[in-house]
């Protein structure tokens, strides 16, 4: 990782985007401290984050990542229940916080609570993971390519459903991606990296309008040009 | 009383310390073996010690591994006398249980750190995503996980741990493998099959429950684990109750036998005299002869007869043969000054090393003394025990007669004569109070040089009973009162293929035979 100087505003959703080994799923654990910096500082609401215990640091963070990563031996709704259990918070209000989640994620309570992860679809068990990040109530999501395993028709689904749930509830997201269509579609801000370091910070309009370089310019040009060809086969068409 | 009801009455004595024994050893085993697994999981340079350790472990066979802790323990155990006062019983329980405790360990170690390490690292990066400490993740996500695997190596240590417990026999403890060592030297196939379908028994049944606590680790049912654990509590329980029913605290005579037939017919024979005389008793059957004396001289038993060449050669390190009285007299003194151990004296008769031949074979060739083998030696077999070339009775009579054999081969006794009279072997190393020299009509070789010192069977006792009274009196009896045609003729009651008796019935002859 080279510099690296970003700031995500309250709020604000922000999509990483970048080829694979550019750093930005390092960027993105250095958040929570998953990894550890070596140097530099991280600040969330203007605390130090490297100051304090990274496990508090962790509970207070939502955290989805790529295959969900549910805990096999434990039901949807223990899945669900693991952080507030850790915090401590009281059964009832943890059952009710369950439903009340899983209502969220447009799973069915009273059908999905006693299922184990095995019994679900891949969009099933994202939704699952969705939901056990959420229970907690953090304000800051980290999620890195949390529906990059998933069929397309699915995928645009829970991308939709989450954007909603990101304005609904006030959260700040910070999203790792390496579709430039998703983050087009998703972000309020993209942020390019590559090769460690950070090459351009800005809303997807002005990415479109004004990319810094030949590479930002090859990185927005491939979702227009589909949008082009797209267009061309839906005129032929009719 | 036939041989299946005799099997039957020692099964609440023989299951409840296989189980005692089994159970104690596995429970250690896990004790350490779980939290060893658990680091060396972490740990790439623990893994490969702990798993390289439990592997060697493995290789031992696993009698001499339970064989060698008696001599370790028996040397801890006179350091601690020495320095911190006290001792412990180095013969039996203790030497088993650390044997079998490290025996357990490498399926154990093997499976948790395989379940551990096989983890999904998906699932480990979500346990510390949503904020668990390492600990946590271990007891609340790995260990469970790991559960179902670690459990089958669990039941894979039960099943080795339960079959080799029945080898603590020789080491003076009792166990299932009682029936099978007696069985053994006896030819007592009931008690052989006896021992065997009762290990191999209590193995599966052990393993079906384990099986059933695994399936519920892994279904997540917890009736089926209070299941299982019940079925665990109540064979353990059921299997330990004698012992606790039994335990009235009284100081008992413990009587050592080796694994012959004559000695489990003595042993016997001292057990009725005793407990005639209100003297409590425990057996300690079929213990090997270079722990026997030892666990005398250390008080792990009391009572015991051995052999005065046996103690001549091994013990005292003689190759003289000065004469039977002579040698039972510096024995005597040599056991009450290193020792303290009281020699009480000799029974009558003589069980010594015999060389044996079938008499047409001897007759053929002109044979009757050792030295007229010597000039036959090059071309002939020879058929000995477990012991005999490695004793210094051996190296004496190879010296002493120039003997060099084409073949030479080790039995178990009672087959040694069997392979004698199939003519697998030409001589063999027989005793001479054995039935069977007479029933086979052996030709019994001489000794013209005296290579082989007197062996009179002797009556020892244990230093802490060498001024025991009443035992002295009640031992009394048996001194000088067998005549070596009464032994053999006990022996044989016990050794012949048909009509035979157990030691304990041609005991009881025995004594009606010299109260005559």
């Amino acid at each position: 990782m080279r510099a690296v100087d970003l700031a995500v505003a309250d709020g604000e959703f922000l999509v990483l985007i970048g080829e694979s080994g550019s750093g930005k799923t390092t960027t993105l654990n250095m958040i929570n401290r998953l990894i550890e910096p070596t140097a530099g500082a991280i600040r969330v609401d203007g605390e130090d984050a490297l100051a304090g215990d990274p496990v508090g640091l962790r509970r207070r963070m939502g955290y989805v990542f790529q295959g969900a990563g549910l805990f096999p031996h434990l039901t949807v709704a223990e899945n669900i229940a693991v952080t507030p259990k850790l915090l401590n918070w009281g059964r009832e209000e943890i059952a009710a916080r369950v439903d009340e989640l899983l209502n969220l994620v447009r799973l069915d309570p009273a059908q999905y609570r006693r299922r184990f992860p095995r019994e679900l679809s891949g969009g099933q068990q994202q939704r699952v993971a969705l939901a056990r990040a959420l229970a907690a109530k953090p304000k800051i999501m980290l999620m890195d390519e949390p529906f990059g395993a998933l069929d397309p028709l699915i995928r645009d689904d829970l991308a939709e459903d989450y954007r909603q749930i990101h304005n609904s509830l006030g959260l700040t997201t910070i999203f790792v991606t390496h579709d430039m269509t998703e983050a087009m579609l998703l972000g309020d801000r993209i942020a390019v990296m590559k090769d460690g370091a950070l090459v351009q910070v800005s809303t997807p309009n002005e990415l479109l309008s004004h990319p810094v370089d030949d590479f930002v310019k090859a990185l927005v040009d491939t979702p227009r040009k589909r949008a082009r060809r797209l267009a061309q086969v839906l005129a032929d068409a009719s | 009383m036939n041989s299946f009801d005799e099997a039957w009455g020692n099964l609440p004595d023989f299951l409840s310390w296989h189980v005692l024994l089994s159970v104690s050893a596995l429970a250690l085993g896990l004790l350490i073996s779980l939290p060893l697994a658990i680091l060396a999981a972490r740990s790439r340079w623990l893994r490969g010690a702990a798993l390289g350790f439990a592997s060697v472990i493995q290789t031992i066979p696993s009698l001499a591994l339970l064989a060698l802790f008696y001599p370790v323990l028996l040397i801890i155990s006179r350091f601690t006398q020495d320095v911190f006062g006290f001792g412990f019983r180095a013969l039996g329980f203790l030497p088993a249980l650390v044997a079998l405790t490290l025996y357990s360990m490498l399926p154990v170690l093997r499976n948790t750190i395989t379940a551990l390490n096989g983890i999904d690292p998906a699932v480990k990066m979500a346990a510390r995503g949503v904020g668990m400490t390492p600990r946590q993740s271990l007891f609340q996500v790995e260990l469970p996980l790991a559960a179902p695997v670690i459990m089958a190596g669990i039941r894979t240590a039960a099943v080795w741990v339960i079959g080799t417990a029945t080898l603590a026999t020789p080491i003076g403890q009792t166990s299932l493998g009682n029936y099978i060592f007696t069985g053994l030297q006896t030819e007592n196939w009931v008690f052989v099959l006896f021992g065997v379908v009762s290990a191999a028994g209590l193995a599966v049944i052990i393993d079906r429950l384990l099986a059933l606590a695994e399936d519920g680790l892994a279904l997540r049912s917890d009736a089926r684990i209070f299941a299982a654990l019940t079925g665990l509590a109540v064979v353990i329980g059921v299997s330990l109750y004698p012992m606790f029913a039994s335990a009235g605290g009284e100081r008992t005579v413990t009587i050592g036998t080796k694994s012959f037939d004559e000695q489990y017919i003595l042993g016997n024979v001292i057990a009725d005299k005793l407990n005639a005389a209100g003297i409590p008793t425990t057996r300690r059957d079929g213990l090997g002869s270079t722990v026997i004396f030892r666990a005398l001289a250390a008080n792990d038993l009391d009572v015991y007869i051995d052999y005065s060449g046996t103690i001549w050669t091994t013990e005292m390190h003689r190759s003289d043969a000065p004469g039977r009285t002579a040698v039972l007299k510096q024995i005597g003194d040599y056991m009450t000054k290193k020792y303290g151990v009281r020699l009480m004296g000799g029974l009558g008769f003589e069980n010594a090393y015999a060389f044996a031949m079938r008499a047409d074979k001897a007759a053929a060739l002109h044979i009757n003394s050792l030295s007229d083998l010597a000039l036959y030696a090059p071309q002939l077999k020879i058929g000995g025990d477990f012991e005999i070339f490695s004793r210094p009775e051996w190296r004496a009579v190879v010296q002493g007669y120039g003997l060099k054999f084409a073949v030479q081969r080790q039995y178990q006794a009672n087959l040694m004569y069997s392979a004698l009279m199939a003519g697998d072997v030409d001589v063999i190393s027989a005793f001479s109070s054995d039935g069977r020299i007479a029933q086979y009509g052996l030709k019994v070789l001489a000794d013209p040089k005296g290579a082989l010192p007197p062996y009179d069977a002797i009556l020892l006792v244990s230093p802490s009973h060498a001024n025991d009274d009443a035992l002295l009196k009640a031992l009394q009896p048996l001194i000088g009162a067998i005549r070596l045609d009464t032994m053999q003729k006990a022996n044989l009651m016990v050794d012949r293929p048909d009509d035979k008796r157990s030691p304990a019935q041609a005991a009881r002859w025995l004594e009606k035979a010299i109260t005559r």
